[in-house]
């Protein structure tokens, strides 16, 4: 009983990256356990936390949903891809470390990415839609009142620099 | 002088590497093809004996690596075969039972391990489950305390009545008291079950090393020394042989300091035995189902009172649901029983609990630990006491105060250490005063008035608690500055997201004289510090803290000395600025940290220019021995902290609600918190445990509990079911003020602030809920807890008159 595998040409944070995997296997194990992209973590794997949401072609999904062999020739963007050219923090990561906005980090790079995406749609949200943009991923220990503040500072320093 | 970095509100280091996907959770442990995975076969009953287990089937999947049963265990290492450890014995715990880390003849919960498997990868392990057969012959479950009580059936065959554990403590004589007061009332109530649900559930890996003998182990606990040891025990190896590397936690919340879990034992044993790395890593519906719940309690209390409120006799009988197994003893009933008191002081006291057997999930700390149960009895009593006698709530509440000038004040009862309930410090007046002017106290009955008028229901409740933090019974810390100025620092109790790195590098920084930024610590990894109890309790800021200030003075005094003697001058006329020692007011005498580390360790080879100073024809009074006889070699300072006793937070919290008249939504408006944990090492920090502990209270209060049938099915477990509040049901702020009473038993003054936020939400809501709905229902009362809009709206038309 061996388990057929198919190809995957999968772009991941701008690097081609190859995969061959059974049809069953998870995008979200796909990036950690074959990828080794340890940064896109598990929580739920029922798509509720959140914790696992990476942008698919610019588009926030979960990747507990999603079937790796599903997204061929598509581009994935982790957390890991979040960061400057020159390696410095991201808008939404410098935030998320000005305003305290996590403790744990597990559900972190899940917050990151869906804000990455929502500031693109919508780069100066009001307080609400702020809120409203973080509103489908749990966050266990912060209580989210620091999410939202960073939310609204990742806004004014996309505002402030070249994004 | 640098600033010092106490009390600031520090970036927190460690943000660094979560922001950009590189913190490293066990499951980032030892990603690929080589490491084998398990997967653990779980009951789908609540209380069974198991007849027969057939693998067979198994053998012959591809990939499978190994299947065991519980008959495999004892020819694997035969301490396997032994129920696990029950960690916290107690004289009052007569049938205290655990779990073996495979089920042996009958499981007692739907969860419990019954199979475990290793296979290529987890997709194969599970295939490989789902081949294994049990037959079962079904016992009667007992679910729920009245059915545990009634005992018409037993968990255990051997423990009559399912009672685990009765214990009373009484100070005076609470009923005498109660029968001859002015005024007495009867309570009883009911708190449900929740559980931590941290973002990351359990999970470990373990690496065997044929080379040299020894095993390495990572797990996402709250204590590496403890798993370290229980590892050690079963496997039947030397302390000495185990390594357990606590890597980044995704969040704790108490339920991993229950240990050692089946896993942590079997993913070890299998490491050896294949000689392969094997990795577990818990699904979110096995953490629902085989790891800890808590706070399931009911409550009856009697209390007698005078004209004024003041407590005459109190007394308080509880029965604590712990679930089909006691690994963590009675921890969870004992704090509810002595931290009940809060900040009053009742005349009298008795209390007793029975800590009773159900065919659920076992019940462990979670964040509060019995607190918020206890918080929930007391504060609805004096809610209580303050509606029959016509008084303002605030007011029933100070006259039983324990005052400012009656520290330390001793309640005369035993703490869940074993050692006196004694407050350390406090100041519960002032406290008072605070939380008042926070959320507006005095205004809001013209405010309530007004809303009534318009159809509105809003209301407001008040709850206080007193909180023993940094129990014992200690832990330690080593600092040690590197040749190159680095200072690296080490603490044996884990982190799971309280920002460690940071708060520790400040007080270093401090007290060393270095930048914040040349300091690195490591926490709960027994290669760099072996010795270490575990974070929980509040503990990891008064226990490390104090270890590390302790250490890093020691190192201190050290530099100085070895300074002392290169300089030429008196150590008195040193200091030490950015990891610089210099003569105060000649600041070209001087000699960095990192060539003290150099002077400090005598060479005889050479290995780069700053070794050179050290080597034996440098340095060094040839009439003396190069290091002296109560000396040791290095820039290293080791010290341990182990108070009398837990010094005692406390905080007061206060919401105001709107509940619907038509849909029964219950709204926040607006939520006020003053905390007391001593000095604060990072107010930034301590805000957010305290943002943190309110939303999880909130959830606690208002949406999250245990839904087991009758069969004892647990119906809701998932994040689809088990409502976690999202950003929507927590408010947009909470008003915070702190109070900062320095703890006398610590040389910081510091106190814990981890649980505090969670502990009167219960308590709180249940009053401001009652208030709000008694502007239209005058008789409304609640007695159970949590409360959604569904449950209240059963209640408003249980309790509206005929």
């Amino acid at each position: 009983m061996t388990e057929e595998l198919l190809d995957v040409r999968l772009s991941v944070n701008g690097t081609p990256r190859p995969l061959r995997v059974p049809a069953r296997r998870l995008l979200s194990d796909a990036l950690r356990h074959d990828l080794g992209l340890t940064g896109t973590h598990v929580g739920c794997e029922h798509g509720v936390c959140g914790a696992c949401t990476v942008l698919l072609d610019g588009r926030p999904v979960r990747s507990c949903l999603v079937l790796a062999v599903s997204v061929d020739g598509q581009e994935v963007t982790t957390v890991e891809g979040l960061a400057e050219p020159d390696g410095s923090l991201g808008p939404v990561q410098q935030a998320f470390a000005e305003c305290h906005g996590l403790q744990c980090g597990f559900c972190t790079p899940g917050f990151l990415t869906t804000i990455t995406a929502g500031l693109r749609d919508n780069p100066s949200p009001t307080h609400e839609e702020a809120r409203e943009m973080v509103a489908g991923n749990l966050c266990r220990c912060t209580g989210y009142q620091n999410i939202v503040k960073a939310v609204e500072r990742a806004a004014e320093i996309g505002a402030e620099g070249p994004s | 002088m640098t600033t010092k970095l106490m009390g600031q509100r520090v970036q927190r280091v460690e943000d660094q590497r979560f922001l950009r996907g590189q913190g490293r959770y066990v499951d980032d442990v030892a990603v690929g093809p080589d490491t084998l995975h398990a997967a653990v076969l779980r009951s789908p009953h609540a209380h069974a004996r198991i007849v027969d287990i057939d693998v067979s089937a198994v053998l012959d999947v591809e990939g499978v690596h190994a299947v065991w049963t519980y008959d495999d265990l004892a020819d694997l290492s035969p301490p396997m075969a032994e129920p696990l450890p029950l960690l916290i014995p107690h004289p009052a715990l007569t049938h205290g039972r655990t779990q073996f880390a495979l089920a042996k003849d009958e499981v007692n919960y739907m969860g419990e391990a019954i199979a475990f498997v290793v296979a290529e990868d987890r997709y194969v392990a599970e295939d490989a489950l789902a081949r294994i057969r049990v037959d079962y012959e079904l016992l009667p479950p007992v679910v729920g305390i009245p059915a545990a009580r009634a005992a018409a059936h037993l968990v255990h065959e051997d423990v009559p009545g399912n009672v685990g554990a009765r214990l009373e403590q009484e100070v005076g004589d609470a009923r005498a008291a109660i029968a001859t007061a002015p005024h007495r009332l009867e309570l009883d109530l009911t708190v449900e079950r929740s559980s931590c649900q941290p973002m990351e559930g359990r999970g470990v890996v373990a690496r065997w090393d044929p080379d040299v003998n020894r095993l390495t182990a990572w797990s996402s606990t709250q204590t590496s020394t403890g798993v370290r040891a229980a590892v050690a025990v079963k496997l039947g190896l030397d302390l000495g042989q185990v390594d357990v590397i606590t890597p980044d936690v995704g969040g704790g919340f108490g339920v991993k300091i229950n240990h050692p879990w089946p896993e942590e034992l079997l993913v070890p044993l299998a490491a050896r035995a294949l000689g392969r790395t094997v990795k577990f890593t818990e699904d979110r519906r096995e953490h629902f189902i085989s790891t800890a719940h808590e706070r399931g309690q009911e409550q009856h209390i009697e209390v007698g009172f005078d004209d004024d409120g003041r407590l005459l006799g109190l007394s308080v009988e509880f029965w604590h649901d712990h679930g089909a197994y006691t690994p963590y003893g009675l921890i969870v009933p004992i704090i509810t029983s002595t931290q009940l008191l809060g900040p009053y002081k009742p005349q009298s006291y008795r209390v007793v609990f029975e800590s009773i057997y159900t065919n659920t999930v076992m019940v462990t700390p979670y964040r509060g630990a019995g607190r918020p149960q206890a918080c929930f009895a007391m504060e609805r009593t004096m809610d209580a006491i303050a509606q029959y006698l016509g008084k303002d709530r605030t007011e029933v509440r100070a006259v039983n105060f324990i005052q400012p000038d009656e520290f330390p004040y001793d309640h005369g009862l035993v703490f869940q250490d074993g050692r006196e309930l004694e407050y350390d410090s406090g100041d519960y007046p002032a406290m008072l005063e605070k939380i008042r002017a926070l959320v507006n106290w005095d205004e809001f009955p013209a405010y309530q008035a007004e809303m009534a008028a318009q159809g509105r229901r809003v209301g407001i409740g008040l709850a206080c608690y007193v909180e023993g933090t940094g129990v014992g019974p200690y832990e330690g810390a080593h600092v040690h500055v590197e040749t190159s100025g680095k200072v690296k620092v080490a603490t044996g109790l884990t982190t799971q997201g309280q920002g460690h790195a940071t708060v520790f590098a400040q007080l270093v920084a401090d007290e060393l004289g270095v930048r914040l930024e040349d300091v690195e610590v490591v926490t709960g990894d027994t290669r760099r510090m072996p010795y270490a109890v575990g974070t929980f309790a509040s503990r990891a800021a008064v226990m490390s803290g104090s270890a590390i200030h302790l250490a890093a003075k020691r190192t201190k005094e050290k530099a100085l000395r070895i300074a002392a003697e290169a300089l030429e001058v008196d150590e008195k006329d040193l200091q030490i600025v950015d990891g610089v020692v210099s003569v105060i007011g000649l600041p070209e005498a001087a000699i960095d940290l990192g060539t003290i580390s150099v002077l400090s360790n005598p060479l005889r080879y050479a290995f780069d220019e700053a070794s050179k100073a050290a080597t034996q024809f440098s340095v060094g009074d040839p009439g003396k021995p190069p290091v002296a006889e109560d000396d040791e070699p290095g820039l290293e300072g080791k010290d341990f902290y182990s108070p009398e006793r837990a010094t005692f937070a406390s905080g007061m919290h206060a919401v105001i609600v709107e509940t619907d008249p038509e849909t029964a939504e219950i709204s926040i408006l607006k939520y006020a918190v003053v905390h007391d944990c001593g000095n604060l090492i990072n107010p930034m920090i301590v805000e957010g445990q305290i943002h943190g502990g309110v939303a999880q209270g909130i959830g606690g209060a208002l949406y999250e509990r245990m839904a087991y049938d009758e069969s004892g099915q647990l119906l809701n477990a998932s994040f689809m079911d088990f409502l976690i509040p999202y950003v929507t049901e927590i408010p947009d702020r909470i008003e915070i003020d702190h109070l900062e009473t320095p703890s006398p038993l610590n040389p910081l003054g510091i106190k814990g602030a981890g649980e505090a936020g969670v502990i009167p939400s219960a308590a709180v809501f249940a009053a401001a809920i009652e208030d709000a709905e008694r502007t239209a229902l005058p008789g409304f009362g609640i007695t159970a807890m949590p409360i959604s809009p569904s449950e209240l709206f059963a209640l408003r038309h249980h309790q509206e008159p005929s």
